[in-house]
């Protein structure tokens, strides 16, 4: 298990983590959910050892390594952008970890192979990482983190400069390789489909803060403070806010004058999102799930599910 | 516990890092620089400072400097452009062969141009200006051209858009743009010819003389060694300020470095007219770089009316102008310059670790880069005066001359290795860490693969640079071992046929041993940063 004990880092021009806990179980994911410079890559890099912590404390089974340098941790880290050794080829990196730990090569062969498999580039080995795809460096650099059998595995925004459907493709992935490797890991990303999909539980960063931690459940049914709700989708206004799925919209039929008007429709994939402004001049953001949904410049009816508001 | 062992150990690094190299030089640079600083101080230099001849000189020095730089650019901004907008076939053969002349000794080039230009304009100011041009259009080329072809094209696309025609877009976006690689290869070119000593000692002739070359004269032909401190200090001053506003403008460079990968910038030429423009300002290129080289080589076999080879079959046999046979000049050349290589990579090695890895005060990086601003006659000068008595009386030490070789190398393999370094990602160290890799580990598998292909380059420069080094080594051959270039220039002020044709046999030997230094280098890749 791993704890992370009241952790502050400061910069001489900000605060990038203050006071944070963090508790991550052996064989759970943890999601780290916030927007850049929320402090999620400098908590990775105190945990990683990258970073010395100003206060506060880590505690990994048990033993203290606080003080530990990076080298001496057994955490394994993911890059954002990788972060691949372009001197080595691909065996090379997957290699490393295994050669720092003294391995015999025959052993360091074996396991390569194995890792290799495992992220899907079997025969990989020669190549010279420089001449693989966005997405196959970011196999090479999972493979080459979890090589050693890191204790913890931490992420950084694994999958940030990848398009969205290979985005989409990997994070499939990777959640059947953390389930099928149990491993330990703290997942790092700016972007919600990820944490929730992903971290089985989801902690909430901003401004060096925890704001929040719980399932992907619990935040959206009940977000901590406005900017949370704000940063998670939900309506904000007034101080309460909605969730768009419990906004119901129906048409206007001819005759009726309806208590809003849309302003815009916008497809994503099975649902699409309206945008609508009630005549007492706020917005709101919906989501229908129906093909025949009104259009921009439409006068409708909304209703709002009493379960779907949140209040503080 | 063990972390505190590899702490001390890095401790120990770090420390070995500022302190070989700050001991190297303490030694060598700064104590022989105070020795000048001593002699020419302790009585009060103002004679020497308001003599006529200094004023002339210190004038001379400057206006020639400016002249060069000026016919620099014109002759290598064309090419730079060519190098920058187009590609090609052989564009990285004419690369490569542009930096030849840059690593040329001074003495072969002097001699190229005695040899190719008319017998009235031989020596003089035309020829030091044609002289400086020919060695540093490879600046002019590489930065300007290098910097060219890394601004992104879709900017001047942009601006045709907006409605400006090709000059108005060149005036307005390009040339703003480019501006910070100009100023930069200006301050070089201008630093170079400012300090140049061979060009102007042997073409200059009895009339032209610059600082660095005065400070021969005075040093060695008239013996007046407190007239020579003065003007190594005139010299130390100018030149300070010299390089102090060339890392200015460098740093400015740096930091608006094109990123544009080459090859999205670059295009063939399409109509006649670009191709007669990249195939003309190359060929002008060629002939002012080659023909001089070819007229050399013609000269080192032409005696009388025919062509022999009898210079060369002299080369081994004894000659009045040396004490030693020609060929053991070469050997002797090949011997220090092997000897230099070595101390110059150890030791700009250890000072670009420390300069690229510094997060120590800044006034010690200031320290390693000083030699920069030691001219080859002051070094030399400086040894001479510093090193001649007991129990330090190195002069007649075999190891001196590569020394003071290895101290004119030092600042180029610094420069040519702290880049590289500098240019790690610092997430590759700490991928490496977080994978178990000990700081020493993260040297040994990061750092020095990495910085291995650069510290081959800084090798192979740091030879070329010895073989040709001439301005410290003439005071410190002893006469019985001369280099190449000192054998050369002992040819060249004694009269006779023969004499004339082995400077030139032995100019073309050490074209040659230049160019295969030079080539060897060229077969290791390595990324293009800073100067070179």
């Amino acid at each position: 298990m791993l704890s992370v004990e009241k952790v502050t880092v400061v910069f001489p021009d900000v605060t990038a983590l203050d006071d944070v806990s963090l508790e991550v179980a052996r064989g759970e994911v943890v999601a780290v959910l916030g927007p850049s410079g929320s402090g999620k890559s400098t908590l990775l890099r105190v945990i990683s050892g990258l970073q010395r912590p100003d206060a506060g404390s880590l505690v990994l089974d048990g033993e203290d390594i606080t003080a530990a340098p990076a080298h001496r941790r057994g955490i394994g880290l993911v890059f954002q952008d990788h972060a691949l050794f372009d001197h080595k080829d691909v065996a090379g990196n997957v290699a490393f970890g295994l050669r720092m730990r003294g391995d015999p090569p025959p052993d360091i062969e074996t396991r390569v192979a194995e890792l290799l498999d495992l992220v899907g580039l079997s025969g990989f080995e020669r190549r010279s990482v420089r001449t693989l795809s966005g997405g196959e460096q970011q196999r090479v650099a999972l493979a080459r983190a979890l090589a050693p059998e890191p204790r913890v595995l931490l992420l950084d925004e694994p999958l940030g400069s990848l398009d969205r459907r290979l985005r989409d493709r990997l994070m499939l992935d990777l959640g059947v390789l953390f389930a099928e490797l149990q491993v330990t890991a703290i997942y790092v990303t700016h972007d919600h489909a990820e944490a929730f999909a992903l971290g089985q539980r989801v902690a909430v960063m901003r401004s060096g803060r925890i704001v929040q931690h719980g399932t992907a459940d619990e935040l959206w049914a009940r977000p901590a403070d406005e900017d949370t709700a704000r940063f998670l989708g939900l309506n904000v206004h007034d101080g309460e806010a909605v969730r768009p799925d419990a906004i119901e919209v129906r048409r206007a039929r001819p005759g009726e004058t309806g208590s809003a008007v849309v302003e815009g429709a916008r497809r994503n994939g099975p649902t699409v999102q309206l945008s609508i402004r009630l005549d007492d001049g706020a917005v709101l953001q919906a989501v229908t799930a129906s093909i025949d949904h009104p259009a921009a410049g439409e006068r409708v009816w909304i209703e709002i599910d009493p379960a779907g508001i949140v209040r503080w | 516990m063990d972390r505190d062992r590899h702490s001390l150990s890095e401790r120990v690094w770090r420390v070995a890092t500022y302190a070989v190299p700050l001991g190297f030089l303490a030694l060598f640079f700064a104590y022989p620089l105070l020795s000048i600083l001593e002699r020419g101080l302790t009585v009060a230099p103002f004679d020497v400072l308001t003599d006529p001849l200094t004023r002339d000189v210190v004038w001379f020095t400057f206006w020639q400097a400016l002249a060069s730089t000026a016919l620099t650019f014109a002759i290598g901004l064309p090419a730079a452009y060519v190098l920058g907008r187009y590609e090609f076939p052989g564009r990285s053969v004419v690369r490569a062969l542009v930096v030849v002349p840059f690593v040329l000794p001074t003495v072969v080039v002097a001699l190229a141009f005695i040899a190719v230009l008319p017998t009235d304009l031989e020596r003089g100011w035309v020829a030091i200006l044609v002289g400086h041009a020919f060695f540093n259009v490879a600046v002019v080329v590489l930065i300007v051209g290098t910097f060219w072809a890394g601004l992104d094209r879709r900017v001047s696309e942009a601006a045709a858009t907006l409605g400006a025609g090709p000059w108005r877009s060149f005036r307005e976006v390009t040339l703003p743009l480019l501006a910070p690689a100009l100023a930069a290869a200006a301050s070089i070119v201008f630093l170079f010819s400012f300090t140049s000593f061979g060009i102007v000692l042997i073409l200059g002739g009895p009339a032209y003389s610059t600082i660095e070359a005065e400070i021969y004269n005075q040093a060695v032909r008239i013996f007046d060694l407190r007239a020579a401190a003065v003007l190594s200090l005139v010299q130390l001053l100018c030149v300070g300020l010299a390089v102090w506003i060339a890392l200015k403008l460098e740093a400015v460079l740096g930091a608006a470095r094109g990123s544009q990968p080459e090859r999205d910038v670059l295009r063939r030429p399409g109509t006649r007219r670009e191709w007669g423009a990249v195939a003309g300002s190359l060929a002008a290129l060629a002939a002012f770089l080659g023909i001089p080289l070819a007229v050399l080589v013609e000269r080192s076999v032409s005696i009388g009316d025919g062509f022999s080879l009898a210079a060369y079959r002299a080369l081994s046999d004894p000659t009045t102008a040396l004490l030693a046979t020609p060929w053991e000049a070469v050997w002797n050349s090949v011997t220090y310059a092997g000897a230099a290589t070595a101390i110059a990579v150890v030791v700009g090695g250890l000072a670009a670790f420390a300069v690229a890895g510094s997060r120590g005060p800044r006034v010690l990086d200031l320290l390693l880069m000083l030699p920069l601003g030691a001219s080859a006659v002051m070094l030399g000068f400086g040894f001479v005066i510093a090193f001649d008595s007991a129990p330090i009386d190195f002069r007649a030490a075999p190891w001196i001359v590569p020394v003071a070789q290895a101290l004119v190398a030092i600042p180029f393999v610094v420069r040519i290795v702290a880049p590289t370094l500098k240019a790690i990602d610092e997430r590759q160290r700490e991928a490496a860490a977080v994978l178990g890799a000990t700081p020493a580990r993260v040297r040994r598998e990061i750092d020095l693969p990495i910085a291995g292909r650069a510290l081959a380059v800084a090798a192979g420069f740091a030879f070329a640079i010895s073989l040709g080094e001439f301005g410290a080594t003439v005071f410190l051959a002893r006469p019985d071992a001369p280099t190449l270039p000192v054998a050369i220039f002992r040819f060249l002020s004694r009269p006779g046929e023969l004499n004339a044709a082995q400077a030139y046999a032995l100019a073309v030997v050490l074209m040659g041993l230049t160019a295969i230094s030079v080539f060897v280098v060229g077969q290791v890749r390595v990324r293009r940063s800073g100067w070179l």
